[in-house]
């Protein structure tokens, strides 16, 4: 019984990350109709940022943290300006392959700087473990549910009752109204990959913590699994990415746990087979959700 | 000067010439109708007028100042609303919202909520569903809700595109006394319709837009007279 609890919170945990990943996702799809296949990167590249703000240049652990989702922030305005956003208007497969070739620019980028060698890296997060009863929650769990429950919780809020987030709303729904009410649509849609990029600044540095290691390649595999995440939940809902990340989370940590740990991934792209067999647009995804 | 003073517009789309060099110009405090056929560039020009379509050649001037070079987002700030056909309402947030989006550009937050209050003075029903979200109100609802989210940005001029389509004719009543009653309170209006009959029964004067040339204007009382508009437009 302990043990499936356990799985269950490591589930939760990994769930998390690609809860985070998954809002990227989600909410740049909702904004500019876009998959970004690059969104994963963003991930390695905050993740390597905390490295070299903590490591290399030895600034303290707060500032570093906020200095890599600054940079990752920044990544995702530049990358929108200058790639997606001259194709605006383009079929959707040269978006399509605009974004995968932006994914490997980044890949190569990291490859050329630090090299293929995987970087150890210790974990900044120092909370002990705590045990309930006879369940032990390892420290990195405890703060990954936290920052991603508040994050989440934040996100939520700000999406429905501030005027920005209205606009978000406003321009995934419709860009010319939105345009004819006065929003500027190109900064929304800055905004939101700035916001996306950031969530996935957060989601690398909880990443490296866990796994302990860099690579440039690291962003690829969550970053696919949190794709699939915001399809399970409903690509274009918030609360969707939200619980298809958390699903997709636990779903494979307990395949892999008491079915097999190989077929795991298959295990995840049958359940995701199987709800869009059944409903297309994913688990909370059409009408009455509210996308961005 | 005219409020709005359209001169020798063209607009394009890719290789085809939509609007082929219109001019025509719209006083304070007039109802202007703009009548004419499926597809004869009415819509086109109103999305030329608030930024959503470029113009090719030409000018259009609202007080004194040019628009074809402000982008779409800052028209609305000049005063001028646009009710889109097909009322493009926010589908997915409440009435509310809708009309909170109306006044993205006001920032007094007290202000706005006087302008609700007005707007739900003149459009009840609005104030019933404040809470409901906007995709699941009636056709007519939905229209009114396109035009009480116009108001909210207070106006000087509105634009009105197709407001009866899909509409029974009780409600193209309805709408068209709410039109009138938007002119007497100060808002000159600019209406796009191919309900001719009904355009003419309220405006001062039109224009007669066919595939993009302006080919007839008068007073709405010289139009309804016209022999060429009563066979085309008023179905006589
Ligand atoms: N987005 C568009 N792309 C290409 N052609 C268009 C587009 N919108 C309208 N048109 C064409 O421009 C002409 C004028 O259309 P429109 O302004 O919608 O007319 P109306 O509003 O009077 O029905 C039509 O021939 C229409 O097919
Ligand atoms: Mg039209």
């Amino acid at each position: 019984m302990e043990s499936v609890i356990e799985q269950i919170i490591n589930g939760l945990r990994t769930g998390s990350i690609y809860a985070l990943i998954a809002l990227g996702y989600t909410m740049v799809y909702g904004i500019a109709k876009m998959i970004n296949f690059a969104h994963g990167d963003i991930i390695m590249v905050g993740a390597y940022s905390l490295y070299v703000f903590i490591s290399l240049l030895h600034i303290p652990v707060i500032l570093s943290i906020l200095l890599s989702i600054l940079v990752c922030a920044l990544l995702g305005i530049t990358m929108e300006k200058v790639a997606y956003k001259p194709l605006r208007n383009a079929p959707p497969l040269a978006v399509l392959i605009t974004a995968i070739g932006m994914s490997f620019l980044l890949q190569s980028l990291a490859l050329l700087i630090f090299k293929a060698n995987p970087i150890p890296f210790k974990s900044i997060i120092k909370l002990a473990p705590v045990k309930i009863g006879s369940i032990t929650i390892a420290g990195i769990s405890i703060i990954t549910f936290l920052v991603t429950t508040l994050i989440m919780i934040f996100l939520t809020l700000f999406i429905r009752y501030t005027k920005a987030g209205r606009a978000m709303r406003a321009v995934s729904e419709d860009r010319q109204a939105a345009e004819l009410m006065g929003i500027d649509v190109n900064r929304t849609i800055s905004m939101v990959f700035a916001i996306g990029s950031a969530l996935g600044a957060v989601a690398g540095i909880l990443y490296v913590c866990q796994y302990q290691t860099l690579q440039p390649t690291l962003g690829a595999l969550p970053g696919i699994k949190a794709f699939v995440a915001a399809v399970f939940g409903g690509i274009g809902s918030v609360p969707g990415a939200m619980l298809g990340g958390i699903l997709l989370g636990v779903i494979e940590s307990i395949s892999k746990a008491y079915i097999s740990s190989e077929l795991a991934d298959a295990i995840v792209f049958s359940v995701l087979v199987l709800v869009l067999l059944l409903k297309p647009s994913g688990l909370l995804g059409k009408n009455r959700i509210e996308k961005v | 000067m005219a409020m709005l003073e359209i001169k020798d517009l063209e607009v394009y789309y890719g290789a085809i010439r939509a609007i082929k060099g219109i001019s025509f110009e719209v006083e304070a405090g007039e109802v202007i109708a703009l009548i004419g056929a499926n597809g004869a560039g009415k819509t086109t020009t109103l999305h030329t007028i608030t930024g959503l379509v470029p113009a090719r050649k030409g000018s259009i001037q609202f007080l004194g100042q040019e628009l074809t070079r402000i982008p779409a987002h800052k028209i609305v700030t000049l005063g001028i609303a646009h009710v889109p056909e097909g009322r493009r309402i926010f589908s997915e947030m409440t009435v509310y919202e809708n009309l909170l989006m109306g006044a993205y550009i006001r920032k007094n937050r007290k202000e706005t909520e006087e302008t609700i209050a007005y707007v739900y003075e003149r459009f009840p029903r609005l104030k019933e569903r404040a809470k409901q979200i906007a995709g699941t109100l009636s056709g007519g609802e939905q229209q009114m809700l396109a035009m009480g989210r116009a108001l909210m940005s207070h106006p000087k001029i509105m634009l009105l595109d197709e407001p009866s389509m899909g509409l029974s004719p009780i409600l193209v009543s309805e709408i068209f006394t709410i039109i009138k009653e938007i002119s007497a309170a100060g808002t000159t209006v600019l209406l796009v319709e191919q309900n001719a009959k009904k355009a003419l029964s309220i405006a001062d004067r039109g224009y007669v837009l066919e595939t993009g040339n302006i080919v007839l204007s008068g007073t709405a009382d010289e139009l309804k007279e016209d022999e060429s508009v009563r066979k085309a437009y008023l179905g006589e």
